[in-house]
């Protein structure tokens, strides 16, 4: 996968999530994704912005486009080195929740982006990755 | 402090959302709008989101939770003017927002509150008590 034009946003309040959202949204226009995967891109975004902020205790999101083969598309790596995820299965059932969001964070964005992987781990953060194809 | 207005029209209250919305100040939306329903005794409230070009589990909950609220107030609540990539969208993410009463437009949502305040009852169906 080639990678380009990697640019990095720090997440450490709740006007960052704003601005994390901009910052995709623009980017999302820039290389030509339709209003809706704009929209499904800016929406993952949020979700991951939110969980690094307050499950990660604040954290960073770095954006690059992706290119493979003829295809091409954004990829968004949201890391903290807050407490980590014990149970990841737990966590990537639908509806659960640790706070008091709705449990849609993690499962949500998943559905919401072409691909996703997370690496977690009691004590050693949380580094969620997840690319949106045009 | 960053406040979303909401303006008194007869016996609705109309409050439009032309921001992009941080948690907070979705949370302010929440409790200012619960005081102004009890403050005025309004009876609708017409919450237009068709400047939002998104709409996030966060602000889905606060949309759901001020239905409820306004409800138990005896007040019934649609959402309006809703962006179709942000319906698309939210339905992908999982949040049907359940208990909301929608309309596509300000004037079809507004038409909506009057044909329930005359039935007399909330957009969920309850009975509205005087």
């Amino acid at each position: 996968m080639g990678v380009e034009a990697a640019s990095r946003l720090e997440l450490g309040s709740e006007q960052d999530i704003v601005r994390a959202r901009q910052a995709v949204r623009k980017l999302a226009q820039e290389c030509g994704f339709s209003l809706v995967e704009q929209t499904k891109l800016v929406t993952a975004a949020s979700e991951l912005a939110r969980n690094t902020l307050i499950h990660g205790g604040g954290g960073h999101m770095t954006m690059a486009r992706v290119e493979e083969g003829v295809r091409y598309g954004i990829r968004l790596v949201f890391e903290d080195s807050g407490p980590g995820i014990p149970d990841l299965s737990l966590a990537m059932t639908d509806g659960w929740t640790s706070g008091s969001g709705l449990g849609l964070g993690l499962t949500g964005s998943k559905r919401l982006a072409s691909e996703f992987d997370i690496v977690t781990g009691p004590g050693m953060g949380t580094r969620v990755t997840i690319v949106r194809w045009r | 402090m960053e406040r979303i207005p909401i303006l008194r029209i007869g016996e609705f209250l109309l409050v439009t959302i032309q921001v992009d919305m941080h948690d907070r100040l979705a949370l302010t939306l929440q409790d200012d709008l619960t005081r102004a329903i009890e403050k005025t005794g309004a009876k609708g409230v017409l919450l237009d989101i068709s400047a939002l070009d998104m709409v996030d589990s966060f602000i889905g909950r606060m949309l759901s939770h001020i239905s409820a609220i306004a409800s138990i107030l005896s007040a019934s609540t649609v959402v309006v003017g809703m962006q179709p990539a942000v319906a698309i969208t939210l339905v992908e993410l999982g949040l049907e927002l359940p208990g909301v009463l929608t309309a596509l437009n300000a004037e079809r949502g507004m038409a909506l509150l009057r044909t329930h305040m005359d039935m007399g009852v909330t957009t969920d169906g309850r009975r509205g008590g005087e």
